[in-house]
């Protein structure tokens, strides 16, 4: 029978106590609470507290580990830390104990005639190397591939990308980021040219609204959500909840406003129409750091194999684009989104308020989401037309999932097209890497080649005969499952997956790599607000686990890059950083030293004359801006950002007569993404043992659905069965239902969709149509 | 079945005395915070009602300064 909320109660109230807890360290930097922070600490114990940032989400909390006999045994939150100042969230508090479970990888395992065999770490090195040779030589550089992970650490990433694109002279380098944060990147570079927030978490303090945009903050990133509740209890600011589901979020917030699928975009330009009519633009601002563009529309959703779209921007002027938005009057937008005139007006009101400070934030919502780039341009209008950015307290706020989606995928440039400095297309990027990775510049190609979705589909085919997948686990979370598991199975493929605990994705895996997890080897992670943070090696890995950074090493060297990979087994890690920091030298990018890292719970870059850069493109705080002006978004060669004009397009699929309703997944606070390492603390699963779908109360009440019934979903991609669950954490506005992800045996992404956005190449987890049956 | 947490603050002085008068209530659990005047109270109640009665006790109290609420979340009855 289903028991999903056995032992709920004692969850919610240890939840309870921790969002106390967190409250009350943001209201009193310093607080202790000694009694929850030691509980579970060996009597009399004389342990050694290190700082880390937390190995899960990508806020970036600062944590102390305590290490007893060489065992990391407690976690708490680091005081000194200006991201968490002291707290963390549930998953935090328990982190450590996810290297302890009792099933973790220690030796590697090797296929042989359908069993996984027990090898050493040099047979299986020598295995790994002797197939990417012999790939290469039968199929060509192309033939081979890695897809790592917003998990992995700055060095992880940066040897992946000189060893693949460097030395190999391969583009297929991809991340799992490009599942979560591709679209950021992307809005990011069309709207300014550069990647990653210009503002920073302090930007809470000075706000005065919080608009969050298909954001779950209260669970998702609950450190940072306790952050404004204790923002509203200082200073009564207000928090909007703008999303498709009520949430935890909502009941927090001081408004919830909910939206039809999709029709974010038709929303976010009906704000912008407000602004323009209310005469609430900042001329001068738009005037003097402002352009406006358009690009293509009707781009598709990519869902066939080999799938192109390149945009054309065109400028435009402000008479245009405000032409344009006459089809987003209030009116128009309530009958396609269901959201009321009146509240798109008080929403509208606060971002064009002159004494208003607002936030915005955002996260999966717009991210996941067949327009997404366009979604991220849109809400960076908002904040340009009335110059709400660059400014404490003004700060559309793009949050990552991940502890290094944005200091190892965006900043190293994991992905096919980039470059720790620019991108491959750009040949004195490619010139300035291939000097510092000491390679022929002709190794870099300037093609690039596989988004992921499409990695995986070349996998399928057979383009890709080789795959290396580290840190990430993506026969959980691709979209259109079924595919791609298929695909990764067939005859002459081979797949090396490093991970620490057997997952679906080392099922697939021929070579079975054990890792050395997070404080049991050196490295660094940057989080969603420009900071680099740096933990050494606390404890050893169990067995013959070993880094990702080191894997690959070893695996390059036999491949004959000795010269590129000389680096010294006990330095290799400080080798590593300072190699990486020369490609971001300079005012707009540059790196902290390493002793400096080593010396305090993160910096933010830029990094120039001993100081972090908390507000960049704005002059007062920006060293960088050289053109005389207040502002100057540098990212762009005339200094301009650009407003963008872009429309509201329906998604990939709508509910139709035989598949009536939206199906939308993601997360849970318990678990963090696929669950290999949440599920292994046993708090966490007992609180959250399986997945469910949340049925809205009057579907279900239609359907004689109770929590706990089974429910089947059917989309065009399959079925899966469910217990239900009503009324209990998230309620799905009518004829949607919600789904977590994080359950590998109860696998939702089997039926999701693999339409993304043509721009950013993202998936859409967010929307397709699903038949709802009681079981 | 609400379940709520608070940060109660004392009256100068009066924290331990706080603590001991929210410790005999039945439907609190309290934590003190070691170096401020500043006390965590989740509280467990079995419905509205009985919540708003308790909000008068927890109002009585001499050595409470004032209640500000955290979070609230209202749990199956079956954990």
């Amino acid at each position: 029978m289903y028991t999903s909320l056995a032992n709920r109660r004692s969850f919610i109230k240890k939840m309870a106590m921790l969002s106390a807890m967190t409250a009350a360290a943001t209201m009193f930097p310093g607080i202790l609470f000694a009694e929850e922070q030691e509980e579970g600490l060996p009597k009399n114990a004389d342990l050694d507290w290190k700082k880390a940032p937390c190995r899960f989400c990508g806020v970036g909390c600062g944590v102390l580990i305590g290490v007893e006999n060489g065992k990391a045994v407690a976690v708490k939150g680091d005081p000194k830390s200006s991201v968490n100042k002291g707290l963390c969230c549930v998953k935090g508090y328990h982190s450590v104990i996810a290297m302890y479970g009792k099933d973790r990888l220690t030796k590697p395992l090797v296929k042989k005639n359908g069993q996984y065999v027990e090898t050493s770490m040099k047979e299986a090195l020598d295995l790994i190397a002797s197939k990417m040779k012999e790939t290469i030589k039968d199929h060509g550089k192309d033939a081979v591939s890695i897809y790592g992970s917003g998990q992995w650490t700055i060095p992880d990433g940066y040897v992946a990308s000189k060893f693949f694109k460097g030395c190999i002279g391969t583009n297929n380098v991809e991340a799992n980021a490009r599942l979560c944060m591709a679209t950021a990147v992307t809005g990011f570079l069309t709207s300014f040219g550069l990647d990653e927030p210009m503002g920073c978490y302090e930007d809470i303090d000075y706000a005065d609204v919080f608009v969050l945009w298909g954001n779950n903050m209260a669970e998702m990133h609950p450190v940072l959500f306790s952050r404004l509740l204790d923002q509203r209890l200082k200073r009564g600011v207000k928090i909007i909840d703008f999303a498709t589901r009520t949430t935890r979020t909502s009941m927090a917030a001081d408004k919830s406003i909910l939206f039809l699928p999709q029709t974010d975009l038709a929303v976010a330009n009906a704000i912008c129409y407000e602004i323009i009519k209310n005469g609430w633009v900042n001329r001068s601002f738009v005037e003097r750091h402002c352009n406006f563009s358009k690009g293509l529309t009707n781009m598709g959703y990519g869902l066939k194999d080999n799938y192109k779209f390149k945009d054309k921007p065109e400028k435009i002027d402000f008479n245009a684009y405000k032409d344009f938005l006459e089809d987003y009057t209030p009116e128009k937008v309530e009958k396609i989104s269901g959201v009321s005139v009146k509240d798109i007006k008080y929403m509208a009101a606060y971002y064009g308020d002159p004494n208003k400070k607002v936030m915005s934030f955002w996260c999966m919502g717009p991210n996941q989401h067949t327009r997404g780039t366009w979604m991220n341009n849109l809400i960076y209008n908002i904040h340009l037309l009335t110059g709400k950015i660059s400014a404490p307290g003004n700060s559309p706020f793009s949050l990552t999932g991940q502890p290094s989606a944005c200091g190892t995928v965006r900043e190293v440039g994991t992905l096919t097209h980039k470059l720790p400095h620019g991108v491959v297309m750009n040949k004195k990027d490619r010139e300035f890497a291939a000097k510092i990775w000491n390679v022929p510049v002709e190794n870099i190609d300037p093609k690039p080649t596989y988004h992921t979705v499409e990695m995986f589909r070349a996998l399928d085919r057979g383009d890709i005969r080789f795959m290396w997948i580290q840190v990430t686990n993506p026969m959980v979370t691709m979209p259109k499952l079924k595919r791609y598991r298929d695909g990764a199975k067939k005859e002459g493929r081979f797949i090396v997956v490093s991970d620490i605990y057997p997952t679906p994705t080392t099922d697939i895996a021929d070579v079975i790599l054990p890792s050395a997890m997070w404080i049991e080897r050196e490295g660094m992670y940057g989080n969603s607000e420009r900071r680099t943070q740096y933990f050494e090696q606390m404890v050893n890995p169990p067995g013959e686990a070993m880094s990702d950074t080191w894997q690959l090493i070893e695996v390059a060297k036999r491949m004959g890059y000795e010269k590129q990979f000389h680096y010294k087994e006990e330095t290799h890690i400080e080798e590593i950083y300072n190699e990486y920091r020369k490609h971001h030298v300079g005012k707009k990018h540059n790196m902290a030293p390493l002793e400096v890292l080593k010396s305090q719970p993160g910096v933010l870059w830029p990094y120039v004359d001993g100081k972090s850069t908390k507000w960049r493109f704005n002059a007062k705080y920006d060293p960088a801006c050289t053109n005389g002006k207040d502002f100057h978004f540098y990212g762009k060669s005339d200094g301009r950002a650009i407003i963008w004009q872009r429309p509201y397009e329906p998604a990939a699929e709508s509910p139709d007569t035989e598949y009536p309703y939206w199906l939308c997944t993601g997360r849970v606070v318990e678990h963090w993404h696929t669950g290999s390492m949440t599920r292994r603390i046993p708090v966490l699963h007992k609180a959250m043992p399986h997945a469910y779908v949340e049925v809205n109360p009057e579907d279900a009440k239609r359907m004689h659905i109770q929590t706990g019934d089974k429910v089947k979903l059917t989309t065009r991609r399959g079925e899966i069965i469910l217990p239900a669950s009503v009324n209990q954490r998230g309620i799905p506005a009518p004829m949607q239902v919600f789904v977590p992800f994080f359950d590998e045996n109860m696998l939702i992404n089997e039926i999701t969709l693999d339409s993304f956005c043509p721009i950013s190449k993202e998936p859409d987890y967010k929307k397709c149509a699903v038949k709802v049956e009681k079981v | 079945m609400p379940i709520k947490s608070y940060l109660a603050h004392s009256h100068k002085g009066k924290k331990a005395e706080l603590v001991n008068a929210l410790s005999t209530i039945g439907q609190c659990e309290v934590m003190p915070a070691e170096n401020k005047d500043v006390v965590i109270v989740v509280t467990d109640t079995e419905d509205q009602i009985e919540e708003e009665i308790l909000k008068k006790k927890l109002d009585t109290l001499e050595s409470l300064k004032f209640l500000a609420m955290v979070s609230g979340f209202n749990a199956p009855q079956n954990d």
